[in-house]
């Protein structure tokens, strides 16, 4: 090693430094300790016993378990494609570059600025049952159309709770509709106008431009969605506590029961460690399956 | 496109517009309520205020619909109530009650106050939520001496202040996104220097295995840190809130290197010639430069500590100390979400910062997006 590639070496640890005690402070030993807890059964007021492989026996046969994991898998299965189709579909409509565009964007934008908590107040008030507008709105229009049902209870109905979190997700989309609408403006005009020549109809430009060359952007939101899926916490556990019935008990919150008010913080180590597993294949599924369907433009 | 057509697309947006302002829209309105007509159903959009005399003094009332049949208000030795004509005669009244499973009619002497005619409206005093416990006055009065005009109860940010103590956690909250937005901001623009301007044996294997931290989620490291924060008797202070801010976090070092790459290498190379520390190209050259990114991160860094939640809720037990999110959310798990009036206010506050600062710093918010959700 020269002289200079030491000094580069000296500085490069000082000036990364606080990310070196972070990283193992706040990342790798946190890990870690979950991997070792996870074969334990602990609870930050005792210390750990070594217990072998029994969270993961009891994982197996943990009813809850399986019920959050349902529930997380089929939430991410609905709230992910609808959120990406309303996002790219509304980019593209602020993409037709018609007037008051700034004006749209921003009241597409503003729903994901809202704080998660006034987020789950504001949608309680609107699914409320008795005072709920959205009830309101939609008793009368089944009304109008003679329709013999009712509206649905919403957070109170364990069928219809999981679709109301995904409704209320699909108005937060403003930070996707942001990232595709630059993604739109990144593709450059002359692969439209070669399509154009070849005769291509608007249809035609949206299904083999368009998406195509959106779909590096699409791919980033997937994962970042799944991710973002198994973390669900605040929400539902304001909202509903995760009822009813189990319906709304995301990953997450069992995570949290487990750990903070069951007090097994070994049961929920060995969770965590799962649920690091399930990221960790949903984005390596997700890369494999992406890597055939993901056109990166830019040669 | 040809800009003849894209008129004709105005006829979705406004609709999808609408249907996007609706909640907020919804929220605001209830806010401004008062607590029946938050409650009321059919809904109304525009808050109302009644105003009608009683005892002689105009004040704001509540309406409780009109009499059909005519009546008179009387006062008995112990009360004034209204009863209808055919309960009342030459000065005594029947009062029908049940007492013990049995109706029981007792014939007791009241003295007429007024008549009231049908069509009349019964109304009452509007009262504030916090001197409930004092009686309401109340009168019939003819239609005509009410009056409904178009008023905002603005009365109910003081109260939803009042309920929840407002002032404190919004301190709270501002104390500690201060400390986070400085932690964020120092530590990260110094990591990502290390990463972007320095070359160094390693360093991009430790890049990539910090850009990898990013796929660990919080719940996996969430226990484990509660431990370590309870070994150093932290729990129940703010210090596990911002203390992790200080060293640094893969996303913020992933944008600001990004960034830094873009400053061309010439800059900092004549700084050296020119004899500076590599400390001071950091501070003199690419700081300054920097400041577009560096904002983003800091207003990020704000949102998401003006948001959060589950940090308060996991380390924070004593009421004093908690946070806006926190607070609220406590007030409504105890409240029983029954004063949606006062909640809708409440959570109207906590996002008025938040709008405020999103209109003043619009670019930077719509381009940090946009290059942190590209560039992944």
């Amino acid at each position: 090693m020269t002289r200079r590639t030491r000094r580069a070496l000296r500085i490069g640890l000082l000036f990364t430094a606080p990310w070196s005690i972070g990283l193992l402070a706040f990342v790798l030993y946190p890990v870690l300790a979950s991997l070792y807890h996870s074969f334990c059964d602990y609870s930050v007021f005792r210390t750990a016993v070594w217990i072998g492989f029994d969270n993961y026996r009891e994982l197996l046969r943990d009813e809850v378990f399986w019920k959050t994991i349902w529930n997380t898998g089929i939430f991410a299965l609905a709230a992910i494609p609808l959120g990406i189709v309303v996002a790219v579909a509304l980019a593209m409509l602020l993409n037709t570059k018609s007037h008051g565009m700034v004006v749209y964007r921003t009241i597409f934008f503003i729903p994901s600025l809202v704080p998660m908590v006034t987020l789950a107040m504001l949608w309680m008030w609107i699914f409320n049952g008795s005072y709920g507008i959205l009830n309101y709105g939609l008793n009368g229009v089944l009304r109008l159309l003679h329709l013999p049902f009712e509206a649905p209870g919403w957070l109170l109905d364990p069928h219809w709770a999981k679709p109301a979190l995904v409704l209320m997700g699909m108005w937060g989309c403003g930070n996707a509709i942001v990232i595709f609408l630059a993604g739109l403006q990144d593709i450059p005009v002359s692969l439209y106008e070669a399509a154009e020549i070849d005769g291509a109809s608007r249809w035609q430009k949206t299904i083999h431009v368009t998406l195509p060359m959106l779909s590096p952007v699409i791919y980033f939101n997937v994962i970042m969605g799944i991710i973002g899926t198994f973390q669900v916490f605040a929400v539902p556990y304001i909202m509903t506590g995760g009822g009813p019935q189990r319906a709304t008990l995301f990953y997450a919150m069992y995570i949290f029961q487990t750990a903070f008010e069951d007090l097994r913080m070994g049961y929920a180590s060995a969770q965590a460690v799962i649920l690091f597993l399930i990221i960790l294949a949903c984005t390596y599924l997700a890369t494999r399956v992406m890597r055939k369907h993901v056109h990166y433009g830019g040669v | 496109m040809t800009t003849r057509t894209t008129w004709i697309w105005q006829f979705v947006l406004v609709p999808l517009a609408g249907i996007f302002l609706f909640p907020l829209l919804w929220m605001f309105s209830t806010a401004l309520k008062p607590v029946d007509q938050a409650m009321r159903m059919p809904p109304t959009w525009i808050p109302k205020a009644y105003y009608a005399p009683l005892d002689g003094v105009r004040m704001r009332v509540v309406p409780r619909g009109t009499n059909a049949v005519a009546g008179v208000i009387v006062a008995t030795a112990d009360n004034r109530l209204f009863v209808p004509d055919a309960d009342f005669h030459a000065g005594r009244v029947r009062i029908i009650r049940t007492l013990r499973g049995a109706i029981v009619t007792n014939l007791v002497a009241a003295q007429l106050i007024k008549t009231v005619p049908p069509g009349f409206v019964h109304v009452l005093e509007d009262v504030d939520q916090t001197s409930m416990a004092a009686q309401r006055r109340w009168d019939y009065v003819a239609p005509a001496l009410l009056e409904t005009r178009t008023e905002l109860a603005w009365r109910n940010f003081l109260a939803a202040m009042r309920v929840i103590p407002f002032a404190r956690y919004t301190l709270n909250t501002l104390i500690l996104c201060l400390l986070c937005v400085v932690g964020t901001t120092l530590s990260n623009s110094l990591i990502a220097y290390g990463f972007a301007r320095v070359e160094w044996p390693g360093r991009d294997f430790y890049f990539a295995l910090t850009l990898a931290t990013m796929m660990v989620p919080f719940p996996v490291t969430m226990i484990a840190l509660y431990g370590v924060f309870k070994s150093m008797h932290l729990v129940g202070t703010w210090y596990p809130l911002w203390l992790p801010a200080f060293f640094g976090g893969a996303f913020n070092i992933f944008l600001l290197r990004q960034f830094y790459m873009t400053i061309p290498q010439d800059l900092t190379d004549a700084a050296r010639i020119d004899g500076c520390s590599e400390w001071q190209i950091f501070w003199r050259v690419i700081v300054p430069l920097s400041k577009p990114a560096l904002a983003v991160v800091a207003l990020f860094q704000f949102m998401g500590t003006w948001n959060d939640f589950m940090g308060p809720l996991l380390y924070l037990n004593d009421q004093s100390k908690f946070t806006l999110a926190l607070g609220l959310q406590f007030f409504q798990s105890q409240s029983g979400g029954t004063e949606w009036h006062l909640l809708m206010a409440a959570s109207t506050l906590m996002l008025l910062p938040i709008l405020v600062l999103f209109f003043f710093t619009q670019k930077q918010f719509i381009q940090g997006i946009a290059t942190t959700g590209m560039k992944g």
